[in-house]
């Protein structure tokens, strides 16, 4: 079970970092989403996985599975939501207004030295 | 009047002339002038204690942390060189009003040169190598101020950048040789230093401090091989030149050499580096002004070597060698400073300064001319003169030192080095003054006002009187300023015009015929030179600092070029390989925990969950099937929460799935709907193997983690122990995230608001730009369904409405107990509205939204804020939750806890700002040429057909 | 329970809120609030930082759950002052944000601002980890919003890069976070203080891992090499405000590698010891390196600043990675320094742009901008301060930076470094100065120079000039402070005392009845 998370947590790491490497903003976004995808379940498994435990209290149950990654997996991807909005939309607007999706740009107007005089 | 004081006075003073200039170039000018005299007054106060031999000082805490103190000294060395700052700065002042011309802005002029001269006196006056390094450093760039004054000159703006970049230079070796003394000494002020020769001297720090402080008195007195930028600052006003480059801050390197002499002097490094120095520079510098045909030039050269001979004596590391130097500083400054205004005058009145283009003038300037005579007389040391003097004690001296075992070579070098600057003293004189009237002169010449050459006579007038009766004038300064020098008894000497008849005096008579031979070969010699090929110093510089330039542009224009795929990639190669180092670096104990068995359903999961993320990698190209297998992942991963026993993350994550998708399916409407293929083979390689290193790193990582226990146990326990009794729910999860962690949801919901924000504010601005325009323009999708609304949608949106509310609200109540919450039922409502949107159309949908989205958000901020300050009205911290238990009969008792009402605030916030960014989106959509239609339903049984007729 | 510690994270949470509520389409009334809070920001700070140097260190328990449960606030000498430094930034910010009217250029700059400092104010006084990555996402996303203020093709093309970057830095943080829940169980910082130093000795990999990871994000805040990439196309194209607010954003960076690095995984933590310090003096010296050399080879006025930035985070990251309470005492009156100087040096680079045809900031001649003189002379001003030459504060902050690290072992590099580079930025700044200021080329087309008429965005400049002369002036008694200041936070004990206080007393009175009694 551990190593089929692992392997999954790793897969979808290789895959994000493969996407974010792209030169078009749409891959890389999804890219990012694969890597939210990776580090959720990764922030999850920091509690260790438990099968079949409630996290919600029982009269009859001894243990329980650790809820507080859960927390902060729910408020991380809630966050990561609010991001992956911002930045797809910010792409969209800079596709828009200069009718290219590349993320690259030629850093400032790298002009030629002007001779001080 | 305090030390403090008189340092600071010129400071203080340099706001006024900015000011006065409003009064008038007058009232400029003289207010200026007034601040210089009380400095000096205030500083003569103090002489006669000085003279007696007493030191006067002031001292003031500034950073005791650091050890920078602004203490003060006034000694006799200190007296001299402030008094010769002040004393010709005043002259200058008084020079400058009418030398400027009108359309120079005074007020600069004065504030610049009084800036230049409170950092001088600092120098001077300062007890503490770090407050002199403040005060050092301010002289630069006062002085690159000043000779940059002509804006409009590019030699001005090139010699001030090229004494800033040489100076500068020589100011930061200054400071790390100042930390070594101080750090030797422990102490770095100056009274402290200069007691401590032994300690200083016997460090193995000691000649790398030396070679450092050097390099910074070097730079500034223009020593070689630094001797270049001089000449290039002659492009300032000659009031600069003649302040700056004959009197004052290139005697400050002099003045740095002659205050550490009693701690730096007297071993064999320091007699080789500064007297061999001292000597090249002075006999180059002879040199190469016999050959300059710019009065200016001329004199910056002249300077140069005077510099050298006085560097040479404080080399020579004798107490009688660092009293002449003393005294031909004195001289120096006299006769130069003469020289520099006298120069001034020519080219005011011919507006030349060219030799060849002068000559004759002795006749229609005649008090020019015998101040010119004077001083230049004194300059080739011709007796009655106090350059004379100081000159036959400087060979003196030189016959007395034996360099490398070799006792001829330095009187020698020491006589050709003054053999030249007789003649070139005497060049100045004939081929300007002497000689035939010309009639091409640019300007017809005459003396100027007596205001411009008053100055310059007091000075003369100096040169001679000292040169006559030097004891009397100059002795009791000389003394005190040397005994400071030496820090000891005064070694015998005398100043007197007659020594009888020795080596100096033949040498000097020898220099004097020389000299004037040379004169009588300069026409032949000076073709030779013009011929001979030589190292220009500039070229060399320009081309140096031109490369470093160019270097830098280069460097930094390649290494941030933009390239964001480059920067991600050095980002994650960077952590992978350091986080690798890490782990290798340290020791892992290996598995801790049993792992549990797999069942076929995770089996299921895992083998479609990298299958669809083998697809989304392999089919990235085209976008849409990437969306949809991103969304089948974002299923998985839920359905995989719900099987590790994470219902809450379950349903977060399914919903967040759900907007998510919508919301990236509605941007890529407007976005290309495929991603060309663009990186080689090669670079899709190195990707690859990057995204395959980091998978395996961090997949290992998580094997690592789930294989082992905590070091400690987790302080959830504690949350599992607390959550009913203190939080009162029973769903732990929600509790942490309203009650036990809820300043983090606090700030979560906020990131949310911002999110909406952001995107409201980034979606108007473009709109408004001209690419609304342009979007108006877009084509509408041909391919798109011709039933926009379609039928079924829009009654089955309609039905589900107030079921999906009634979830909502379900999941919302339920939250505090069974996994659900503000978040989830948030998300819920507002998938159920964007279904409305979707199904009827924007303008529909929102022609029935009653409530802006700002405002929801808003309110969504305050009922959480609130709640949680509420909490102070019972004394308890922000977000102490508190919860009771109701009966409204005939309902069973339920609860309510104000961790609920926090909730609230959670769940507008999340709907606020889902609806806002979809709205914004829905926004470009509508700009692009969609027609808005008045009705939920594009086709509509119950409208009659006549009704759609005149629709259409 | 001191309320006071929360207020500058709620106050301006409130009146943004406020602002979108009411004031959506108000401009001057948006104005008005946003400089009250502002003010009433540095009131608090004020009060704040009085309160902090009594040395005692002040602990607000929010939900009032003790540590390590519940997320605690801490107010002690170092908050408290990074507080009250960005109060004092934001206030000039504001000023001249409104004075060149760029907050009109948009929408909500103000909500976004009074956003931005929410988050900056809480990662300062935060005492829990995951809270930290809250607040950072917090001034963060703020941080996007703001970037791309006015709008504009190649600005939010920037704007993609900063954000994406940014999200792999948030990624980072989590990844960090997990693993060091994974190892210690705890989030809160003196919690995790106390668990680290109590690791067996046998078990060391995976909390090395956790340090480095955690540390690279908060380079990646701080503009170290090779993390800086996104600082200097962001800072170049982002509104001159923007910019000028962020040179407190990669102080936040310093700010967290200060506290986490000498409490948590301090020098005495033999587990981590061996890297932290080294690595981060490597990468700092080089980024002082590539910083400076980035201020010699700008061919733009904004890059200009933006490397000149880079360079001060050099410096100030090569005291702190000395981790010694002299070395921070250095480094902590750097990083009030080059904060001043930096935002200081974006306004005076945004002036001139204001006042030239088309906003162009090319380092090269142009026809003379209005109010040359003065502009010239703020320039000058803000060059020495950020080039570290007298007399400003920068030549002190260097000063002490050099005599801190006397006794290392790299001492003759750091100080070659140091000196050599100020050399390069020296002769940088004098080259753009004199090509911009002195060097005006004839008008070529008729195009009329803007004339803006803001007396504000003087006020706003000279303010943050004016406060580097103060800092200078009384460089004696902040010192003084400073020294106190980095005394204190190698004081564990006491800090790690102060927050875990009211678990260790409840403990002894049974757990599970504790929140009950609420």
């Amino acid at each position: 079970m551990e190593y089929l998370l692992a392997s999954a947590i790793g897969a979808l790491t290789a895959a994000g970092i493969y996407l974010t490497l792209r030169l078009r903003t749409f891959p890389v976004i999804l890219g990012i989403s694969m890597l939210t995808y990776a580090v959720n379940l990764f922030l999850f498994a920091s509690g260790r996985i438990a099968i079949n435990l409630p996290p919600v209290l029982l009269n009859n149950t001894p243990t329980y599975t650790d809820p507080l990654p859960q927390a902060l997996v729910l408020t991380a991807i809630v966050i990561s939501f609010g991001m992956t909005a911002v930045v797809v939309l910010i792409a969209l607007g800079a596709y828009l207004l200069s009718n290219d999706d590349h993320v690259n740009l030629s850093d400032g107007p790298v002009d030629a030295q002007e001779p001080s005089k | 009047m305090s030390l403090i004081l008189i340092a600071a006075l010129p400071f203080l003073g340099a706001l006024l002339p900015g000011l006065m200039i409003r009064a008038g170039r007058d009232a400029c000018a003289w207010t200026t002038a007034s601040v210089t005299l009380t400095a000096l007054v205030g500083l003569l106060v103090h002489a006669p204690a000085v003279m007696r031999g007493e030191v006067i000082q002031y001292q003031l805490e500034w950073m005791p942390v650091l050890g920078l103190n602004a203490n003060f000294f006034l000694d006799g060395l200190g007296l001299l060189f402030a008094g010769l700052i002040l004393g010709i700065g005043l002259l200058i002042i008084i020079y400058a009003r009418l030398y400027l011309a009108r359309q120079d802005p005074m007020g600069q002029f004065y504030t610049y040169l009084l800036l230049f001269q409170g950092a001088m006196v600092g120098i001077v006056l300062s007890d503490n190598v770090l407050l002199l390094l403040i005060f050092w450093e301010l002289t630069s760039l006062s002085s690159f101020l000043l000779i940059g004054y002509w804006k409009h000159l590019p030699e001005g703006r090139q010699g001030a950048r090229m004494a800033l970049a040489v100076t500068g230079m020589g100011g930061l070796a200054l400071i790390g040789g100042m930390l070594i003394l101080g750090n030797i000494v422990g102490s770095y002020d100056l009274t402290v230093i200069l007691e401590n020769k032994d300690l200083v001297q016997a460090s193995p720090h000691y000649l790398l401090a030396l070679i450092l402080i050097l390099l910074g008195c070097f730079t500034k007195s223009a020593q070689f091989p630094f001797h270049f930028w001089l000449p290039h600052a002659m492009a300032a006003p000659t009031p600069v030149s003649a302040y700056l480059h004959s009197a004052t801050m290139v005697k400050a390197g002099l003045f740095l050499m002659a205050r550490l002499w009693p701690v730096l002097a007297g071993t064999p490094e320091w007699f080789y580096i500064v007297a061999t120095t001292g000597l090249i520079t002075m006999v180059l510098g002879a040199v190469i002004a016999l050959f300059k045909d710019d009065l200016k030039a001329l004199l910056a050269f002249s300077t140069v070597s005077h510099l050298g001979l006085i560097t040479m004596l404080l080399g020579f590391g004798t107490p009688f060698a660092a009293v002449v130097a003393v005294f031909h500083i004195i001289n120096h400054a006299t006769f130069k400073a003469a020289l520099f205004m006298s120069a001034g005058i020519v080219d005011h009145e011919t507006h030349t300064r060219d030799i060849k283009r002068l000559g004759g003038l002795r006749h229609l300037m005649p008090v020019t001319f015998v101040i010119v005579t004077v001083a230049a007389l004194s300059m080739a040391g011709i007796p009655l003169f106090n350059g004379f003097l100081s000159k036959e004690m400087m060979l003196d001296a030189a016959t007395n030192t034996v360099w490398n075992g070799n006792p001829w070579i330095l009187p020698a070098l020491a006589t050709l080095g003054a053999l030249f600057s007789v003649a070139y003293s005497f060049r100045l004189i004939v081929h300007t003054f002497l000689g035939p009237t010309r009639t091409d002169y640019p300007a017809k010449p005459h003396d100027p006002g007596f205001g411009m050459w008053a100055s310059p006579a007091l000075l003369a007038v100096l040169v001679v009187l000292i040169g006559i009766m030097p004891a009397l004038m100059v002795g009791p300064l000389v003394a005190v300023a040397s005994g400071a020098v030496i820090g000891g008894d005064l070694p015998y000497y005398s100043l007197k015009i007659w020594h009888g008849v020795n080596l100096p005096l033949f040498l000097s008579i020898t220099a004097v015929v020389g000299g004037l031979i040379l004169l009588a070969l300069h026409r032949p010699l000076d073709a030779a030179w013009t011929k001979a090929r030589r190292p220009e110093a500039k070229v060399i510089f320009d081309a140096i600092v031109g490369a470093i330039t160019r270097g830098a542009h280069g460097l930094t224009d390649g290494l941030h070029n933009g390239a964001m795929t480059r920067y991600a990639a050095v980002f994650i190669v960077a952590v992978t390989a350091l986080g690798a180092a890490a782990w290798f670096g340290g020791t892992a104990p290996g598995p801790t925990r049993a792992a549990m068995d797999t069942g076929v359903v995770p089996l299921i999961g895992w083998v479609l969950l990298v299958g669809a993320t083998a697809c989304m990698v392999a089919f990235h190209h085209n976008r849409l099937l990437a969306l949809v297998l991103m969304g089948i992942v974002g299923l998985i991963v839920s359905i995989a929460f719900v099987y590790m026993s994470a219902p809450d993350l379950a349903l977060t994550q399914i919903s967040v799935e759900v907007v998510t998708v919508i919301l990236l399916l509605l941007a890529l409407n407007f976005l290309p709907k495929t991603t060309p293929t663009e990186s080689s083979k090669a670079r899709q390689w190195r990707d690859g193997t990057i995204a395959v290193i980091g998978g395996l790193a961090v997949g290992g990582l998580a094997l690592a983690v789930l294989l082992s226990d905590f070091s400690q146990d987790s302080i959830s326990a504690f949350h599992l122990a607390n959550s009913k009794p203190g939080g009162g729910g029973t769903n732990v999860v929600n509790v942490i995230l309203v009650d036990f962690r809820g300043f983090d949801t606090f700030g979560e919901i906020i990131v949310l608001g911002i999110a909406a924000l952001v995107i409201f504010a980034m979606t108007e601005s473009v709109l408004t730009s001209p690419v609304g325009a342009r979007l108006r323009q877009r084509p509408v999708n041909p391919d798109q369904a011709g039933d926009r609304h379609p039928l079924m949608m829009v009654i089955a949106t309609r039905v589900m409405m107030p079921i999906a509310l009634m979830v909502g609200v379900f999941i919302f109540l339920r939250g505090h107990n069974e996994p659900g919450g503000g978040f989830i039922a948030g998300l819920v409502v507002a998938i159920a509205l964007v279904m409305q949107h979707m199904a009827s159309g924007f303008d529909w949908a929102s022609a029935r939204q009653r409530f802006p989205y700002h405002t929801i958000i808003a309110l969504g901020v305050f009922a959480a804020a609130l709640t949680g300050i509420g909490s102070w009205f019972a004394g308890r911290p922000f977000l102490t939750s508190n919860y009771g238990y109701f009966q409204i009969p005939p309902m069973n008792k339920f609860e309510l806890a104000t961790a609920m009402a926090f909730d609230v605030g959670v769940f507008l916030c999340v709907v606020g700002a889902v609806m806002l960014a979809l709205e914004s989106l829905s926004r470009f959509a509508h700009r692009a040429g969609e027609r808005p239609s008045p009705y939920p339903m594009d086709i509509d049984p119950s409208r009659d057909s006549a009704q759609i007729a005149k629709d259409a | 329970m001191n309320h006071w510690i929360i207020a500058p994270v709620l106050l301006p949470a409130l009146v943004a809120a406020i602002i979108i509520l009411v004031l959506r389409y108000q401009v001057i009334t948006q104005r008005v609030f946003s400089v009250a809070s502002t003010v009433a920001l540095i009131g608090i700070g004020i009060g704040l930082l009085v309160h902090s140097m009594s040395g005692q260190i002040d602990v607000y328990e929010l939900g009032n759950w003790p540590a390590p449960f519940g997320i605690v606030l801490v107010l002690d000498r170092l908050s408290a002052m990074m507080v009250l430094l960005t109060a004092v930034l934001a206030l000039a910010v504001v000023l001249y944000a409104i004075g060149s009217g760029w907050d009109k250029r948009g929408h909500h700059f103000h909500a976004l601002f009074q956003f931005q400092l929410m988050g900056i104010f809480g990662a300062f006084l935060t005492g829990d980890a995951f809270n930290l990555f809250v607040f950072f996402e917090v001034l963060l996303i703020a941080s996007y919003g703001l970037m791309i203020h006015g709008g504009g093709a190649v600005r939010l093309r920037a704007g993609v890069q900063y954000v994406i970057y940014n999200l792999l830095g948030s990624t980072l943080f989590l990844f960090a976070l997990g693993t060091i829940y994974a190892v210690t169980g705890t989030l809160n910082m003196a919690d995790l203080a106390v668990r680290v130093a109590d690791l067996p000795a046998s078990d060391t990999a995976m909390i090395r891992v956790a340090a480095v990871l955690l540390l690279l994000v908060f380079a990646v805040k701080a503009a170290l090499i090779p993390l800086h990439f996104w600082l200097p196309a962001t800072y170049a194209e982002a509104p001159a405000p923007v910019a000028a607010l962020f040179a407190v954003m990669t102080k936040i960076g310093a700010y967290a590698i200060i506290r986490i690095y000498t409490l948590v995984f301090g020098t005495d933590v033999a587990a981590t010891a061996d890297m932290i310090g080294p690595w981060l003096l490597a990468g700092a010296i080089v980024t002082l390196v590539v910083g400076m050399i980035g201020v010699l080879g700008a061919s733009h006025l904004g890059r200009l600043a933006a490397f000149a930035a880079i360079g001060s985070m050099g410096t100030l990251l090569i005291a702190i990675a000395l981790f010694t309470p002299q070395a921070i005492t250095a480094a902590l009156y750097y990083m009030i320094h080059s904060t001043l100087a930096g935002a200081a040096l974006f306004l005076v680079v945004d002036m001139v742009r204001a006042r030239r045809v088309a906003e162009d900031d090319a380092i090269a001649p142009r026809p003379a901008i209005v109010q040359n003189g003065l502009i010239a002379a703020y320039f000058f001003a803000a060059a020495i301060a950020m080039a570290g030459m007298p007399p400003l504060s920068g030549f002190l902050g260097k000063l002490l930076v050099l005599d801190a690290v006397r006794d290392h072992a790299l001492v003759w590099l750091i100080w070659a470094t140091i000196l050599a580079t100020s050399l390069v930025a020296v002769v940088g700044f004098a080259r753009a100065g004199s090509l911009v200021f002195w060097n005006v080329a004839p008008e070529v087309d008729h195009t009329p120079a803007p004339h803006p008429q803001t007396a504000l965005t003087f006020v706003a400049t000279g303010g943050l000039i004016a406060a580097i002369a103060m800092l200078t002036v009384f460089a004696g008694p902040v010192t003084t402070f400073l020294s106190e200041t980095s005394a204190q936070v190698f004081d564990k004990q006491s800090y790690i005392a102060a927050v875990l206080e009211t678990a260790r007393a409840i403990e002894v009175e049974n757990l599970p009845l504790e929140g009950s009694q609420k």
